[in-house]
């Protein structure tokens, strides 16, 4: 009995995500199962638009955790991503403690004895009162624990990814000034990916490993009825095999599940009753992002409606 | 069952997953998260640990289905079963007494014996697991082992005693004895089917190992036809690597020496005062490269793959001109950037590779027409045999070369004894060449280019 129950909370993972609108395959579930199990962040790869991103707000949600998000691009460094002393509030606070300092150190008779006095205060300027915390420092103070989203990791450098090593494996940061902070609750830890570049093996390793792609029709089918209430199931049924069709031709760039949403939408919006020659033709532009792509996939379109509505019959 | 993971990741190696300790770790740990109940559940798991890329995972789960396939052998073993069943169906339809007697006799014979006749499949494939198990299969590593194995199993599970129960029954009993060698020969079919599986598991890195290293130091110039395409493979993982090694970042902060402008730039906010402090850098060139590739005869494949590893260099040099020549010279970056490798190699030789080679006329062509692409950041590299069929050599023009770059390396795929022989002008040239090397094998000319790489650190 006590091996079933894995079987079972994934099952909780994917109805707790539903209920978020999240409409999770097995592996994803999986996945978040046992990042929580054995306290690994996820890594997940896939093309733009599948719901990387969208994954870490809906376990956010249904957990009831703040999303604390870090936004990667070329540059990041530690000052904008961990922590930041704050040199204003340093500078300011000097000049008001000045007559302070002053009394304190007045009465020491050499140079030598007023830096000794000094000392005694201890780094009173370098203390957490300074420091001003970025997103990864902010992730490891929470108190209820957070989920920490590391965004598009593939675009900032190769440099920023060993900073983030020590945070991945131990949930700590080491701060020079002030020694190593542990996380209070561990977060959970979602870094996406777009592959635009190979992460590094250190990386990789510290984190599990899941590749989202297209989804399947029948789940695809899934996530479009629950994003968007108002379809029917007929039109969501054709215009889901029709996106299906045209992920099989060589385009620049393939619709995603983002794109199906939106196209619901605008069907929805436009109030077409079922998958017609005409409406597809003035909407393809939400589908499809590429003057090139569009005019590849047009003459297609009967063929593909045709399809997809025999499709329909059938299945 | 800790047993079966470790032989599980193993046979994942041998699939060309890497899994370091940790990685395995993390395995055993989520799987006595998720338990082996669910076997999806499973799989998924070993993905999600395991496996880090695309590639590894298609890899990692075909190696799944192939290893937890094993305990119950189902297909190929399966036809076999059903024609035993066959034979002893008809026989025990023909002569069901004898049938009986054969059991009555079956009390004398060993045990592998009686379990052959038993026909118990389920007894069968234990007693070949347990057989395989204590003759360690998954140390198999080369085809040349299948044999061994074989027999090791097979020797594991009682063979002998099977031999002299055979023996003893041709005697006194044919019938059973016929039965009974039908009986070891599919015996025998399956143990090999196990062993050849067990090879496809474990064997495969080390057999990829093997081959890659014979095709390293084989000589370029005389691969086979059919070897092209491995080799195209063996020099992009040469490219993989060197990219890995070389695509640093260029500039590298100086401590010590301050940047005094860049300092009052940035803390401007602060009214001057210097909280941020910036480094004066360094900066180091990207590498430039301007490659003279002799495409005659012999050379030409050399050509071809320097030309290929070059090319797929992007990242650590994306400044690279190719010129291609045997009687002639001619630019080929352009083809080679926008062609497939095949494809490029035969317009290139469709274009330069007729006639006999003349340095003296193709460095004169460089010359004239092309001696500004050459910076003193650049690297000059000539591939070629030097053998100028007592024509001119024209070693001035590979001074002035040698003069406006920062260095000419000369990559010769004959072996140094050969220089200089003949009509070769490599003597001659070699007092320009800040290097002169001899490239002949991948090995070579890894460390050939990965030297030029280097000098740009």
């Amino acid at each position: 009995m006590a091996e079933n129950r894995p079987s079972a909370s994934i099952e909780a993972v994917e109805s707790g995500l539903a209920a978020q609108g999240y409409i999770a395959s097995r592996q994803i579930a999986t996945a978040v199962y046992l990042a929580q199990q054995i306290e690994k962040p996820i890594l997940v790869e896939g093309p733009a638009g599948v719901g990387k991103t969208e994954l870490a707000k809906a376990i956010a949600a249904w957990r009831g955790m703040k999303m604390i998000r870090l936004q990667c691009y070329e540059g990041l460094d530690e000052a904008k991503a961990l922590y930041e002393w704050k040199y204003a509030k340093q500078l300011l606070y000097t000049q008001i403690l000045k007559d302070k300092l002053g009394e304190v150190l007045g009465g020491a008779p050499t140079l030598e004895a007023a830096l000794n006095q000094l000392h005694d205060f201890g780094d009173v300027f370098f203390s957490k009162e300074f420091v001003e915390p970025r997103p990864l420092l902010q992730a490891l103070e929470q108190p209820a624990g957070c989920v920490l989203l590391i965004d598009e990791i593939d675009k900032s450098d190769a440099e920023f990814e060993s900073l983030l090593l020590e945070i991945l494996s131990d949930f700590q940061v080491t701060i020079p000034e002030l020694g190593t902070i542990v996380a209070v609750a561990p977060p959970t830890v979602i870094l996406t990916s777009n592959s635009e570049r190979d992460l590094g093996d250190a990386l990789k390793r510290r984190c599990l490993h899941l590749h989202i792609g297209f989804p399947e029709q029948r789940l695809e089918e899934r996530i479009v009825e629950s994003r968007v209430p108002g379809i029917s199931q007929n039109l969501r049924k054709q215009m889901v095999s029709f996106i299906h069709e045209v992920r099989t031709l060589d385009l620049k760039k393939l619709p995603s599940v983002s794109e199906t949403i939106d196209w619901a939408r605008v069907l929805v919006l436009l109030q077409a009753p079922e998958l017609g020659h005409e409406v597809v033709k003035d909407t393809l532009n939400v589908l499809l992002k590429y003057e090139a792509d569009i005019e590849a996939t047009m003459p297609q379109v009967s063929t593909f409606i045709a399809k997809a509505s025999r499709q329909n019959v059938f299945g | 069952m800790r047993e079966n993971l470790h032989r599980f990741f193993r046979a994942a190696r041998g699939a060309g997953v890497r899994l370091s300790p940790a990685e395995s770790i993390d395995a055993m740990r989520a799987v006595s998260k998720v338990g082996f109940a669910d076997r999806t559940i499973l799989r998924d798991t070993f993905l999600l640990t395991l496996a880090k890329t695309q590639d590894e995972k298609k890899a990692l789960g075909d190696c799944f289905d192939l290893f937890f396939d094993q305990p119950e052998p189902q297909s190929p073993p399966e036809d076999g079963k059903a024609d035993e069943q066959d034979s002893s169906g008809s026989n025990a339809a023909s002569d069901s007494p004898g049938d009986s007697s054969g059991d009555e006799q079956a009390d004398g014979l060993g045990q592998l014996a009686q379990m052959l006749l038993a026909q118990d499949r389920n007894q069968i494939s234990a007693a070949i697991a347990n057989a395989a198990s204590a003759a360690s299969l998954s140390d198999i590593r080369y085809f040349t082992q299948r044999g061994i194995f074989s027999g090791r199993i097979l020797d594991q599970m009682g063979i002998q005693r099977l031999r002299d129960d055979l023996d003893n029954l041709a005697a006194t009993n044919p019938a059973l004895a016929e039965r009974l060698t039908n009986a070891l020969d599919g015996l025998r079919g399956t143990v090999r089917d196990t062993v050849s599986q067990a090879l496809m598991l474990y064997g495969r890195e080390e057999a990829e190992n093997l081959r890659n290293e014979i095709l390293r130091n084989a000589p370029l110039s005389r691969i086979e036809p059919r070897q092209v395409e491995q080799m195209r493979r063996l020099i992009r993982q040469i490219a993989r690597r060197l990219r890995e090694r070389y695509s640093k970042p260029r500039k590298r902060q100086r401590r010590g020496h301050l940047d005094v402008r860049r300092t009052i730039r940035r803390n401007a906010a602060w009214g001057g005062v210097p909280f941020l402090t910036a480094w004066k850098r360094r900066h180091r060139d990207k590498p430039k490269i301007v490659a003279l590739c002799d495409v005659s005869g012999s050379v030409a494949r050399v050509s071809d793959f320097f030309l290929l590893l070059i090319h797929s260099l992007h990242e650590v040099v994306d400044d690279v001109r190719s010129f291609a020549f045997s009687g002639h010279l001619i630019e080929v970056s352009d083809i080679l950037e926008s062609k497939s490798p095949e494809e490029a190699m035969a317009e290139i030789m469709s274009k330069a590779g007729f006639g006999s080679s003349d340095y003296g006329n193709s460095f004169s062509d460089f010359e004239h027409g092309w001696m500004s692409a050459i910076t003193p950041q650049t690297t000059v590299v000539v591939l070629g045999d030097a053998r100028s069929n007592n024509l001119d050599p024209r070693a001035d023009i590979l001074r002035r070369i040698a003069e406006r770059s920062k260095r000419v390396v000369w990559l010769n795929p004959e072996g140094r004894m050969a220089w200089g022989w003949g009509d070769s002008e490599m003597p001659r040239y070699s007092t320009f060449c800040t290097v002169v090397r001899q490239c002949a094998t991948a090995k070579q000319l890894e460390r050939a280019v990965s030297d030029i790489v280097a000098s740009y650190q």
